[in-house]
């Protein structure tokens, strides 16, 4: 079971997720400090870890717009959130995908914070209202990363395949 | 049914005859940009390696470039380490196309690119960068991706597992008014069809409008594309293409054009008229919240920004001269400009644009980033506002999340300089 610990809107940007001026940062073991650092409260709850590993944040369209820094997505993988949305901007869902920070595209959820969500492949389950929303399935070419484990052993697995052909 | 420029170049770059949207290719990179964040590439890219045994070696080190530009000189020694690192892993690749922090060379990765002849049409370019797109402008394929794809890339050279997008036809027509242009045009296409209007999609821009500007021009147009959540944003290479790339880029070798197929498959056609279009502002705090400048006259700034890889080019230098020359910048208002590369600078200084510029009351800074991302040279105060050429107002981009920028173009920035307020600059800066 998850529960929804934050619910956000539309046009959420790497910019809320990860300020530009912790850039400088980019172990994922640091990264996670800064995760929406200008919003100190919630900030805070995570750093203070409030918040279970698995919990939900819900979202609007377009998720993650803005920059491609790649922060914004492992900053909340090391958290172990789970991120809900209506849909993703492209850069932050290929980052989300390669790094294994677990995102659904479900379009029609209804949920408020402190809901218990059920999360299943191909739909999520109010726990208070009952209700069932289907989640988008992930473009088959991201599910073969997903299904790796990311991109890096995805990538490993291929230069491993390259090392061998051409011996 | 025949195929757009994206899909061509895709078609071309996987080795296929044909691919539609919704493909999934695995086309070979001709170019892969990185600027301070191959720092970040450089981890993940060696953790490819790790216990395989193997050597790591980027897969072509000619088709790598690397530029710093976002903290430039550093303005942290943690930057500043990852500076070296960089550094030091250009040296061991013999990655060469390596552009440090010099008054010569110098300069933000979306203008050295084009400027140094890197960017040819027809290519697959990927930056680790959201406004890779920017290189659409000379009909290349161009997109920005993460740190761990690039170290992928780095690894491989081809990109895994991409699905071709589909293309909206952008079709531009009229003449624009005087001190109105590309960035009023991009700025009030992403009002219409919103930040996800091209989600997933690539732009691909057309009509007499677009075939008469200059590649500068066009460079705003794919620069800002990614604002409406586009994957590219493509202006087909002409002569004016080849022109820039021969003169300007100094390259030598046959150039070939890319042209879309006349029965293309277009996902959709937006058509824009500009006769009447007046300049444009994004105001606080998306980049699709976008007015006329009749709704947002008078309001109050503190800051003034022109440059960036949107606008801090020659043209955008010379506009802003034009209008500040012999003028001064409104008590309480600080200007700071920040050309896009060292021979921007370099040519703007040669023209007197930058005398003018300072004799207004301009701060010149080196050319990079800049403030544009909030890191350093010119931070927001609570409860401030700037008015700035370049191409996010999100919540905290200027270094405060308790700031408000708006967007605007060279021309309404200086204009606005003068009076302290945003001020229309076809009413010549007055107030
Ligand atoms: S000028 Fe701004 S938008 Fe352009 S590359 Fe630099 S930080 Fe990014």
């Amino acid at each position: 079971m998850s529960c929804v610990v934050y619910k956000l809107g539309d046009d959420v940007s790497t910019d809320t997720l990860y300020p530009g001026r912790f850039m400088a940062t980019v172990l994922p073991s640091e990264t996670v400090q800064y995760a929406f650092a200008d919003d100190g409260e919630f900030n805070a709850r995570l750093q203070k870890k409030e918040i279970a590993p698995g919990s939900v944040i819900t979202a609007g369209s377009n998720f993650g717009c803005g920059s491609s820094r790649e922060q914004a997505a492992s900053c909340l993988a090391g958290y172990g959130l789970v991120i809900l949305a209506k849909s993703f901007a492209r850069i932050f869902l290929q980052n989300a995908v390669n790094l294994g920070l677990k995102t659904l595209a479900v379009p029609d959820l209804e949920a408020e914070p402190g809901d218990e969500l059920e999360i299943r492949n191909d739909r999520v389950i109010n726990r208070r209202t009952g209700k069932e929303f289907p989640v988008l399935p992930l473009p088959p070419a991201r599910q073969a990363v997903v299904d790796a484990g990311g991109l890096i052993p995805y990538t490993k697995k291929r230069l491993l395949e390259k090392a061998v052909s051409s011996h | 049914m025949g195929m757009t420029v994206a899909e061509k170049i895709l078609a071309r770059a996987s080795g296929k005859t044909v691919v539609r949207p919704g493909d999934v290719v695995e086309p070979r990179v001709d170019l892969a940009m990185s600027h301070e964040n191959a720092a970040l590439v450089i981890n993940q890219f060696q953790d490819i390696y790790k216990g395989t045994g193997l050597e790591p070696r980027v897969w072509d080190p000619d088709r790598i470039v690397i530029i710093f530009d976002h903290r430039v000189p550093a303005e942290s020694s943690k930057t500043a380490t990852n500076q070296k690192k960089i550094r030091e892993f250009c040296a061991g690749q013999g990655i060469w196309h390596f552009h440090d922090i010099r008054g010569d060379e110098g300069g933000i990765c979306h203008q050295i690119l084009p400027e140094y002849g890197y960017v040819r049409p027809g290519q697959i370019v990927v930056g680790t960068d959201s406004h890779t797109t920017s290189h659409g402008a000379l009909g290349a394929l161009a997109m920005g991706i993460g740190a761990t794809e690039m170290a992928s890339v780095w690894t491989l050279g081809i990109l895994l597992n991409l699905e071709v997008p589909a293309t909206i036809q952008v079709a531009v027509t009229g003449r624009f008014q005087k001190f109105v242009g590309a960035k009023d045009l991009i700025l009030h296409l992403i009002g219409k069809i919103t930040a996800k209007g091209a989600l997933f999609k690539v732009l691909e821009f057309h009509g007499p409008t677009v075939e008469r500007m200059e590649v500068s021009g066009r460079l705003v147009l794919s620069n800002m594309s990614v604002e409406a959540g586009a994957t590219a944003g493509i202006v087909p290479a002409d002569d004016r293409t080849l022109d820039y790339l021969r003169k300007d880029a100094g390259v030598r070798e046959p150039l070939k054009p890319v042209k879309p197929d006349p029965d293309a498959d277009y996902d959709r056609l937006v058509e824009i008229h500009v006769d009447d279009l007046e300049p444009q502002i994004a105001c606080p705090h998306t980049v699709d919240n976008v007015k006329g400048i009749s709704q947002v006259e008078k309001t109050r700034i503190q800051q003034v920004v022109i440059g960036s890889c949107t606008n801090g080019r020659l043209d955008d230098l010379a506009v802003a001269a034009s209008i500040l020359k012999g003028r001064k910048v409104a008590k309480g208002t600080r200007l700071i400009v920040f050309p896009a590369s060292s021979r921007i600078y370099r040519k703007a200084m040669e023209r007197g644009y930058l005398r003018d510029l300072m004799e207004s009351g301009a701060v010149i800074m080196n050319p990079g980033c800049g403030c544009c991302l909030g890191v350093h040279q010119g931070a927001l105060g609570d409860g401030e506002t700037a008015l700035a050429t370049t191409n996010r107002n999100f919540k905290g981009r200027m270094g405060n999340p308790n700031g408000d920028v708006y967007l605007c173009s060279p021309a309404t920035a200086a204009a606005s300089a003068v009076t302290g307020v945003i001020t229309d600059p076809r009413q010549g800066g007055k107030s």
